[in-house]
C-alpha cells in the first residue's frame, strides 16, 4: 500500500548507471526489487532517488573467462538454475538456487541484490564462500575493483561498497576436477523460506587425504562465516566426521523469532557431521 | 512518469509514480481487480501476473519496470483457450473454495503451461510453493494444474 | 434429478473466481471514498492520560474518531458487553484500538494514524494464563474467569484400581491465516442509516453490534466475496464495522478499511491457548476406568466467544471413547493480551490433541499397539458419552478401519527430497501415526433451539431465490443450498439461484460457524423447498410434481415460503450440569499420516494423509473433500509449523508471512480423503457437519507419529524442528 515517491533512473549503460551513482550516492540501486519493496512497504526505507538497474545489459549474464566464469550482478536465480555453465562447474550454488524463494522470486531476484542486501541468511552467500567467490565492484571514478567474498561482508548488513560503487559481477574459480560440494539449507519450511542455518562445503581429496576444505555457513552469526577451525583440522588428513564437534569454535549464532541459538549449533554440527560422515563412506 | 505497456494484449497508459506497485496500477488505476493483495511483500503470491511471460508478485515490481513490458492479468487469461481450459479445471476440480489465492495460482500455472514443462506431482508442488491457499490444503490444486499440463502435452 | 445429491459440481461461485470478476471488498471502487485506519495501544494494560493530535501535521482532510464520537454505546455486543468499541480510560491488552482515522489516502491514513499521540500510565498486566485466576489486577468479574464448568460421569473417586497414568499437554495460539485480511466497507445511506459491506461469516453479528454502537436501525450488512475465514471473521468483523461506520458516519462519505497483514496478525483474534491435564486410570487391558480432566485456556483480555469454546473444549476432552466415569472441569481466564476467539474446531481441537496424545501414553505405559488400544475404547452403539448421552450410529470403527485400509493399499509417494543437494546424506527416518477424533456438529445443547433459523425461498416464474443470512465463505454453500433446493423439488439447478448475503433482504439463519451451515440450516432449506411443493400443490389444488406446478403459475404474482429451524424435539440438555446430549449428532474421523523425521534437523517432511472421515452424506463430494484436506493441513500447520510468538506484553512479534510459517504445497502431503456415509436422519439427505472435523486429529496423529520414527514425546504445539530435535533422545 506505501508507494515510495522517490525520483528514479533508469541507465541504458553502465557507465551510465555509475556515473549516477557517483553524483548521488545516496541513490539506491534497484536490481529485482524484491528486497528493496519488501523494506519499503515495511516503512524501513524511504529512498528519495533510486537507480533502476534493470535494464543495463553489461550487469547480466554468465559467461567462461580465462578459468573464471563470470556472473553478471543482475543474473537472476532463475537463470542461474538453468545455466549449463553452472551446473557444470558450481552445483551447489544452482542448488541454493532452487530453494530460493519460490518461482516469483526467482525470476526477479537477483544475485547482486542478494550479497548487496547482505543478509547473513542469503542463500547465494555460503555457495559463494565455499566457491572462493570474488566480488566485482565499480566506481565511475575510480574503476573496477575486485574483493574475495569473504571480505566483502564487514558486520551485519555491512559490506566493503562504497556509497558511489555498484556490484557489476561475481566471479568464481572454474571447477577443479575431484572437488566434492555439498548445500543444505534448513528453513522454516521446505520453499518460500528464510533459512534458520544454510551450509556450503566443498573438499579436494588426493589419495584419502583431504588438501582443501571450505566450509561455509549462513545465518548463524551476523555475516556469512567460514569455520575456520574446522577447515584446518580437517586438511591434512582423511575426512574424519567427528571434527564436526569443532564448529562451535566458528560460530556464534543466535535466537530470533525464526529459531533458537541451540537449535542452530546443534542443526549445524549434525548437518556437517552428516555430510562429513557420507564423505567418509 | 507516463507508463506504457500491454496488459492483457492491449496497450495501455497511465500517469504514476515510478515506484508505485505494479499491483496498485493494475488494482487502482486500470481497475484490473483479479491479483489481489494478501501480504504486500512477496510471500503469498495472491498478487501474481506474468511480467514479459514470467511469474512475479505484483506488489514487488515497481511501475518503473513495467514500463514497455508485457503483463498478463487472471482477467485475460480467457484469451487463451488452453488457458481458458485452465480456468475451467480449477473449477470442475474444486481447486477454487474462498477464491482468493485463485488468481495468483492460475497465473503461475498459466507460466508452466506456456512453457510446455512435463512435471512430475512433486515438481509441481515446488512450482507452485510461492503461492499460498488456506482453504484447499492444495490437493485439488496440483490436481487441477496438473490436468492442465498433462493436457497440453501431444498424446 | 434428485442425482443431484451427491454430485460434485462445481462450485457456482467458480466461473466468477476463476476470472478475476468475484469482488473481495478491496476490490470495489467507491467514488470519494475515504481508508481509514486504527491507533492502538502500545501498552498490556494501562490508562490512557491523553489522546492528542500532531499539531505540526496536517490534519485538514483528516477525520478522527474517539471513544467521545460514539453515538450510541461504546460496546461491541456480543455474548457480554466487556468489549469496547474503542478504549476509553484504560487499554487491557496491545493493539487495543483507541481511536480512528480516515484519509483520501491509504497512505495518508497510515500516516495520521502515526501522528495520533496516546500518553499512558501504565499498570501491572497478567500475560501469563496460569496466573490470572483469582490474581490482581481483575480483568474480568471478581476472579479473572470468563467462564468455568464441571461435568461429570459417575463417581471417578470411588475408581481406584487399575492403573494411574497422567499426563500434561499444551498448545499455543494459532492465527487463522485467511489470505484475504479483514476488510469492511461502510457508506453512508440517503436515509442517515449506513450500509457494511465486507469481508465476513456472520452478518447478523454485525447488525446487533452495530445497532448498539450507532444507537439506531438504520443499517445493513452484506456479504462481499470472502477470501476465508476459519472462524477468524466471525466476531471480528463487527469490531472492524463498527470502526467503519464510525468513521462513515463522521465524515459523511464511503471508508474502507482493509488491514495491511502485519496488523490483521496482531490484532485480531486467535485460537485459544490451552493447558490440558488429564489424570486417569485404566486396567491392565487397556479399558478406561476413569478421567480426571482439567482444562485451562487462555481468553485474553475480552469475553468475545470464549465461554462457548471451552464448553466444546470440555465436551470434547474424552475423546470419541468410552470411560466408566469422568470429571471434567474447565475454565477459561481473561489476561491482558489479544482477545482470542473462533477458530475452526472452536476448542475440540486443543482437547482432542491432549486426549489422543494421552491414549498414546496409556498404550506405552501398557505395551498396548495404540490403533489396538483406541479400536477397544471407541464408543459404541448405544454407550454413554461423558455427558451421558446414548450414543447413536457411530462412525468411529467405520472411519479407522477405512483408513487403516486404504493406508495398506494405496502406494506411499515418494519422499520429496529435501532443500539442496543434500538428498542423499539426509537422514530421514519414517513414521507413521494415527488418530480418532469425533465432532458434535451444530451448536452446544440447546443453542439451536435459542437461534431459531430461518430461510426463505421465493418463487416467480419457474426461478427460485434462496434467502438465508448463512454465507459462503468458500465452503460451498452457496453451492449446496441450490443442490439441495433442485433435488428436493426434481428441477434443474439453474432454476434455483441464491439472493445476496443482504441482511435487507435475507432472515437470520443463525452465524455461519460450528459446522452447522449445511447440515443445520441445509435441513431448513430442504424442509423449505418441501413447504415450498406443498404450498403449490394447496394453491393449484391436487399433487403434481414441482416443475408442473410451477410452470402452470408462471404469470402469477410471486410465492414466498419461510422456514424456521425445528429442533429435534427427543434432545435433552441440562445446560447447569452439561448433561445429557451435548449435540444432535458427531460426526467422526480417523487420521493416518505418514511422514519422515530429518535426525539431523528434527525437520517433519510429511508424506501421505490418509481421512475416513464418517459426515453422514457428502452432500457434494468435491466441496465436501476439499473442506476436510483444508481443515487437515490447517491442523498440519499447527502441528509442526505454526507458532505466534509473543514478547513479554503479549504483542505478536512474527507478524509477517516470512515468519508466521504456514505449509505451501510443497510441504503438504499427498492426500487421500474417504468419505463415509452413515446418515444422519436429522440432516438433509442425511448429512451432518464437517467443516470443522478435520481440524481436530491431524496433530496428534503427527505426533505419534514422530514418536514412532525418533522416540521423541512431545506433548507441546506446534512440534517445531526445534522441539523435535530437543526430544529427540
Ligand atoms: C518472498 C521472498 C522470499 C525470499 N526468499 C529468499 C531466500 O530463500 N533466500 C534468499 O537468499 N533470499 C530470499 N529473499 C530475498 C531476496 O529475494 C534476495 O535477497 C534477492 O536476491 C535480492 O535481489 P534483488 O535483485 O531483488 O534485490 P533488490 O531488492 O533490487 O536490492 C536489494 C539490495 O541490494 C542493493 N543492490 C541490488 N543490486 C545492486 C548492485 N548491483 N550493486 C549495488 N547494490 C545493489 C539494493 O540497493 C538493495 O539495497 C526473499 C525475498 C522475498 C520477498
Ligand atoms: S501480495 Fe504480493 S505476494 Fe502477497
Ligand atoms: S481458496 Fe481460499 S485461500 Fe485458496
Amino acid at each position: 500500500m506505501l508507494t515510495s515517491h522517490a525520483e528514479v533512473l533508469s541507465p541504458r549503460s553502465l557507465q551510465e548507471a555509475l556515473t549516477a551513482k557517483a553524483s548521488h550516492p545516496e541513490t539506491v540501486a534497484l536490481a529485482g526489487g524484491t528486497d528493496l519493496m519488501v523494506l519499503i512497504e515495511a516503512n524501513k526505507l524511504a529512498p528519495s532517488r533510486v537507480l533502476n538497474l534493470w535494464g543495463v545489459q553489461e550487469l547480466r549474464g554468465i559467461d567462461a573467462q580465462d578459468g573464471w566464469i563470470r556472473l553478471g550482478a543482475l543474473t537472476t536465480w532463475t537463470e542461474l538454475i538453468h545455466s549449463t555453465l553452472l551446473a557444470d562447474h558450481a552445483p551447489a550454488l544452482v542448488e541454493a538456487a532452487q530453494t530460493c524463494g519460490a518461482a516469483q522470486i526467482r525470476n526477479r531476484g537477483t544475485l547482486g541484490g542478494n550479497l548487496a542486501n547482505a543478509s547473513p541468511a542469503g542463500d547465494s552467500l555460503p555457495p559463494l564462500l565455499a566457491l572462493d567467490g570474488v566480488v566485482e565492484l565499480g566506481s565511475a571514478r575510480r574503476g573496477l575493483r575486485r574483493v574475495p567474498i569473504e571480505r566483502f561482508f564487514l558486520g551485519y548488513r555491512k559490506t566493503a561498497l562504497e556509497r558511489d560503487e555498484l556490484i557489476t559481477a561475481i566471479y568464481l574459480p572454474a571447477r577443479v576436477d575431484g572437488d566434492e560440494t555439498f548445500f543444505r539449507k534448513v528453513g522454516t519450511r521446505r520453499a518460500q523460506s528464510i533459512s534458520k542455518l544454510s551450509f556450503c562445503g566443498r573438499v579436494r581429496r588426493q589419495g584419502g587425504q583431504v588438501t582443501l576444505a571450505r566450509l561455509a555457513f549462513g545465518a548463524l552469526g551476523p555475516v556469512p562465516l567460514r569455520a575456520h577451525t574446522v577447515e584446518v583440522a580437517l586438511e591434512g588428513g582423511p575426512v574424519r566426521p567427528q571434527l564436526a564437534e569443532l564448529l562451535l569454535n566458528d560460530i556464534r549464532p543466535i535466537a530470533d523469532v525464526r529459531s533458537t541459538a541451540e537449535y542452530r549449533q546443534r542443526a549445524a554440527v549434525n548437518v556437517l557431521r552428516g555430510w562429513l560422515e557420507s564423505l567418509a563412506g | 512518469m507516463k507508463l506504457s505497456f500491454v496488459v492483457n494484449g492491449q496497450p495501455r497508459e497511465a500517469e504514476v509514480r515510478p515506484m508505485a506497485r505494479l499491483l496498485d496500477v493494475l488494482r487502482e488505476d486500470l481497475r484490473l481487480t483479479g491479483a489481489k493483495e494478501g501480504c504486500g511483500e512477496g510471500e503469498c503470491g495472491a498478487c501474481t501476473v506474468l511480467l514479459d511471460g514470467q511469474s512475479a508478485c505484483a506488489c514487488l515490481v515497481p511501475a518503473v519496470q513495467a514500463q514497455g513490458a508485457t503483463v498478463l492479468t487472471v482477467e485475460g487469461l480467457g484469451d487463451d483457450p488452453r488457458l481458458a481450459r485452465l480456468q475451467e479445471g480449477f473449477v470442475r476440480c474444486g481447486a477454487a473454495q474462498c477464491g482468493i489465492c485463485t488468481p495468483g495460482f492460475l497465473m503461475t500455472a498459466a507460466e508452466l503451461c506456456q512453457k510446455g514443462q512435463v512435471l512430475s506431482r512433486a515438481e509441481v508442488r515446488d512450482a507452485v510453493a510461492g503461492n499460498l491457499c488456506r482453504c484447499t490444503g492444495y490437493q485439488k490444486i496440483i490436481d487441477a494444474v496438473e490436468e492442465a499440463l498433462c493436457a497440453d502435452q501431444p498424446r | 434429478m434428485a442425482q443431484l445429491i451427491g454430485e460434485g459440481i462445481g462450485r457456482v461461485d467458480g466461473p466468477a473466481k476463476v476470472s478475476g470478476r468475484a469482488l473481495y471488498v478491496d476490490d470495489l471502487h467507491v467514488p470519494g471514498c475515504y481508508y481509514g485506519a486504527t491507533v492502538r495501544s502500545t501498552h498490556a494494560h494501562a490508562l490512557i492520560r491523553g489522546i492528542t493530535l500532531n499539531l505540526d501535521y496536517d490534519w485538514s482532510d483528516v477525520i478522527v474518531v474517539t471513544s467521545v464520537d460514539i453515538p450510541g454505546e461504546n460496546v461491541i455486543a456480543l455474548m457480554t458487553d466487556d468489549q469496547p468499541a474503542l478504549a476509553e480510560q484504560v487499554v487491557r491488552h496491545v493493539t487495543e484500538p483507541i481511536a480512528l482515522v480516515a484519509a483520501p489516502t491509504r497512505e495518508k491514513a497510515l500516516e495520521a494514524a502515526r501522528n495520533v499521540r496516546i500518553e499512558y500510565q501504565p499498570l501491572p498486566a497478567i500475560i501469563d494464563m496460569a496466573r490470572s485466576r483469582g490474581e490482581e489486577p481483575r480483568i474480568f468479574g471478581n476472579d479473572n474467569v470468563f467462564k468455568k464448568l464441571e461435568l461429570r460421569l459417575g463417581d471417578v473417586k470411588a475408581v481406584t484400581g487399575g492403573v494411574l497414568i497422567e499426563g500434561e499437554y499444551e498448545v499455543g495460539h494459532q492465527e487463522q491465516l485467511y489470505i484475504e485480511p479483514q476488510g469492511v466497507l461502510a457508506v453512508p445511506r440517503e436515509d442517515g442509516g449506513v450500509t457494511i459491506i465486507g469481508s465476513l461469516q456472520c452478518p447478523y453479528y454485525v447488525v446487533k453490534a452495530l445497532i448498539r454502537v450507532l444507537g439506531h436501525d438504520k443499517l445493513n450488512v452484506v456479504q462481499a466475496a470472502t477470501g476465508g475465514g476459519f472462524g477468524g471473521k466471525e466476531e471480528y468483523p463487527s469490531m472492524l464495522s463498527a470502526h467503519a461506520a464510525l468513521l462513515a458516519t463522521r465524515a459523511g462519505r464511503p471508508v474502507k478499511m482493509v488491514y495491511r497483514r502485519d496488523e490483521d496478525l496482531r490484532a485480531t483474534t486467535k485460537r485459544h491457548p490451552a493447558r490440558v491435564k488429564l489424570s486417569t486410570r485404566v486396567d491392565e487391558s487397556g479399558r478406561l476406568l476413569s478421567l480426571d480432566a482439567d482444562v485451562l485456556m487462555d481468553g485474553g483480555a475480552y469475553n468475545t466467544l470464549s465461554p462457548v469454546v471451552i464448553s466444546r473444549a470440555a465436551l470434547h476432552v474424552s475423546g470419541p471413547y468410552r470411560w466408566e466415569t469422568a470429571h471434567v472441569r474447565a475454565a477459561v481466564v481473561a489476561t491482558h493480551t489479544p482477545p482470542n476467539g473462533a477458530f475452526r474446531g472452536f476448542g475440540a481441537p486443543q482437547a482432542m490433541f491432549a486426549v489422543e496424545r494421552h491414549l498414546d501414553k496409556i498404550a506405552r505405559t501398557l505395551s498396548i499397539d495404540p490403533v489396538e488400544l483406541r479400536r477397544m475404547n471407541l464408543l459404541r452403539e448405544g454407550d454413554l458419552t461423558v455427558t451421558g448421552q446414548v450414543v447413536k450410529a457411530p462412525g468411529g470403527l467405520l472411519a479407522l478401519d477405512a483408513a487403516l485400509a486404504a493406508a495398506d493399499e494405496s502406494p506411499l509417494p515418494p519422499l520429496s527430497p529435501i532443500p539442496g543437494g543434500g538428498g542423499d546424506a539426509a537422514r530421514r527416518l519414517p513414521g507413521r501415526g494415527v488418530s480418532v477424533v469425533f465432532h458434535g456438529c451444530g451448536f452446544t445443547g440447546n443453542g439451536e433451539a435459542k437461534i431459531k433459523s430461518k430461510v426463505i425461498l421465493e418463487l416467480q416464474g419457474e426461478r427460485i431465490r434462496v434467502l438465508t443470512g448463512s454465507t459462503d465463505i468458500g465452503q460451498g454453500t452457496d453451492t449446496i443450498f441450490p443442490q439441495l433446493v433442485a433435488s428436493v423439488l426434481d428441477i434443474p439447478l439453474s432454476w434455483v439461484e441464491m439472493a445476496p448475503h443482504d441482511t435487507a433482504l435475507v432472515p437470520d439463519s443463525g452465524p455461519t460457524v460450528a459446522s452447522r451451515t449445511a447440515m443445520v440450516v441445509g435441513g431448513v432449506v430442504d424442509a423449505a423447498a418441501r413447504k415450498l411443493h406443498a404450498a403449490l400443490q394447496v394453491e393449484a389444488r391436487r399433487s403434481a410434481p414441482f416443475a408442473e406446478l410451477a410452470r402452470a403459475r408462471r404469470a402469477r404474482g410471486p410465492l414466498r415460503v419461510e422456514h424456521q429451524h425445528q429442533p429435534d424435539p427427543s434432545l435433552r440438555w441440562d445446560d447447569e450440569r452439561y448433561i445429557g446430549d451435548a449435540y444432535p449428532t458427531y460426526a467422526w474421523m480417523a487420521t493416518v499420516v505418514d511422514l519422515a523425521v530429518d535426525i539431523d534437523t528434527g525437520e517433519v517432511t510429511y508424506r501421505r494423509l490418509i481421512t475416513a472421515t464418517d459426515i453422514g452424506r457428502a452432500l457434494n463430494p468435491v466441496l465436501a473433500s476439499g473442506q476436510i484436506e483444508g481443515g487437515a493441513l490447517q491442523a498440519l500447520g499447527w502441528a509442526t509449523f505454526e507458532e505466534v510468538v509473543t514478547d513479554g506484553k503479549g504483542l505478536m512479534l512474527n507478524d509477517r508471512l516470512t515468519n508466521y510459517i504456514i505449509p505451501t504445497a510443497a510441504d503438504a502431503p499427498e492426500m487421500v480423503t474417504l468419505l463415509i456415509e452413515n446418515p444422519y436422519e436429522g440432516g438433509p439427505f442425511g448429512a451432518k457437519g464437517l467443516g470443522e472435523i478435520p481440524m481436530d486429529g491431524p496433530a496428534a496423529a503427527v505426533a505419534q507419529a514422530i514418536e514412532a520414527a525418533t522416540g521423541a514425546v512431545l506433548n507441546r504445539l506446534p512440534m517445531t524442528p526445534e522441539r523435535v530435535l530437543e526430544a529427540t533422545p
